[in-house]
């Protein structure tokens, strides 16, 4: 079960609703994938042009929870008023604080991020922040009272996976909230390492969406993160320099 | 009156005195959106009880697709 706030989820596998190439694909792709949060961005309509269709329409919004970003904010500020945006739909408690501070790496912005989390929190939002894989960093932010942290594994869209597992091993070890590894997974393996180092859940988007096949891809991430978790709850072995055997050395009916 | 509305100068026709009467101007009365009105963000219940007046700044938003 993963706790975020005062929600519970059976699902450790957060989606993103971004870039997949037709709404019936995506239906398929969230379907299988057993998700039961959503993330999404606020923006402008187009209000010249109404009948262009949206997802969120096609959605059973009582079945999902919905998670929408602060993607597009370069400052606490700005973070805060796409939150305030978002929950003023009615639809949603939470926010996913992403504040950008560099266009080419994608990299959240610490100190806008640390501001927006600090600011959202007081004002009674479920915060779940995006982060770098600092790890002074998202002890702050859970000093700011953060529902959760996310650590990204790797740039945004970059599907490089878990690029520094060390920190994020630190990050999980220290953490008091859950920590979701968000961004930068590329595969099925890429989100079960994340789980078995310890990780509360996965948020991933292109590698779903712009996989060959989404809605088979959706299914792999489900099993990837389930079998992570189970992993990590089994506890694994030491690694070994040298060889045991398997079998037993006794009672051998040659030589 | 006429209107900033998502960032383009617009004159809205007289019998669009409230900010439920441009949603339904433009069709959109029945999607998900949350609307500002020079700054101050409005519950779906505010819509019905706030006037517009010339020269105001409205913003409509939506949810999109993202990560």
């Amino acid at each position: 079960m993963l706790k975020i706030g005062s929600l519970s989820f059976q699902s450790r596998l957060l989606l993103g609703t971004g870039k997949y190439p037709s709404f019936e694909t995506q239906k398929k792709a969230v379907e299988v994938s057993e998700t039961e949060i959503l993330t999404f961005a606020v923006r402008r309509m187009n209000i010249f042009e109404p009948s262009q269709p949206n997802f969120l329409e096609q959605l059973d919004t009582k079945k999902y929870t919905l998670l929408p970003n602060t993607a597009g904010a370069k400052t606490a500020a700005e973070a805060v008023r796409i939150a305030k945006l978002a929950k003023a739909s009615g639809l949603c408690d939470m926010i996913k604080v992403e504040v950008i501070g560099c266009d080419q790496t994608l990299l959240p912005d610490p100190i806008e991020t640390l501001k927006a989390t600090e600011e959202l929190v007081k004002e009674g939002f479920i915060v779940l922040p995006y982060t770098s894989d600092d790890v002074v960093l998202a002890r702050k932010l859970q000093e700011a009272g953060c529902h959760a942290v996310m650590p990204g594994a790797s740039p945004i869209g970059s599907g490089q996976g878990i690029i520094n597992p060390v920190n994020l091993r630190f990050i999980i070890e220290q953490a008091v909230v859950p920590v979701i590894v968000d961004a930068g997974i590329g595969s099925p393996a890429d989100a079960a390492l994340a789980m078995e180092l310890g990780a509360d859940g996965v948020l991933l988007n292109t590698a779903v969406s712009a996989a060959k096949d989404p809605v088979k891809m959706a299914k792999a991430m489900k099993l990837a993160i389930e079998a992570g978790r189970l992993g990590y709850e089994a506890g694994r072995i030491e690694k070994k320099r040298n060889a045991t055997a398997s079998s037993p050395m006794e009672g051998m009916s040659i030589g | 009156m006429n209107v900033l509305l998502n960032g383009e100068s617009i004159q809205l026709p007289e019998h669009v005195v409230l900010v439920s009467d441009v949603l339904k101007h433009y069709e959109i009365h029945d999607k998900v959106v949350v609307v500002e009105v020079n700054g101050e963000i409005l519950t779906s219940v505010e819509h019905q009880s706030t006037r517009l007046s010339d020269k105001d700044k409205i913003e409509i938003v939506h949810f999109v697709g993202g990560g």
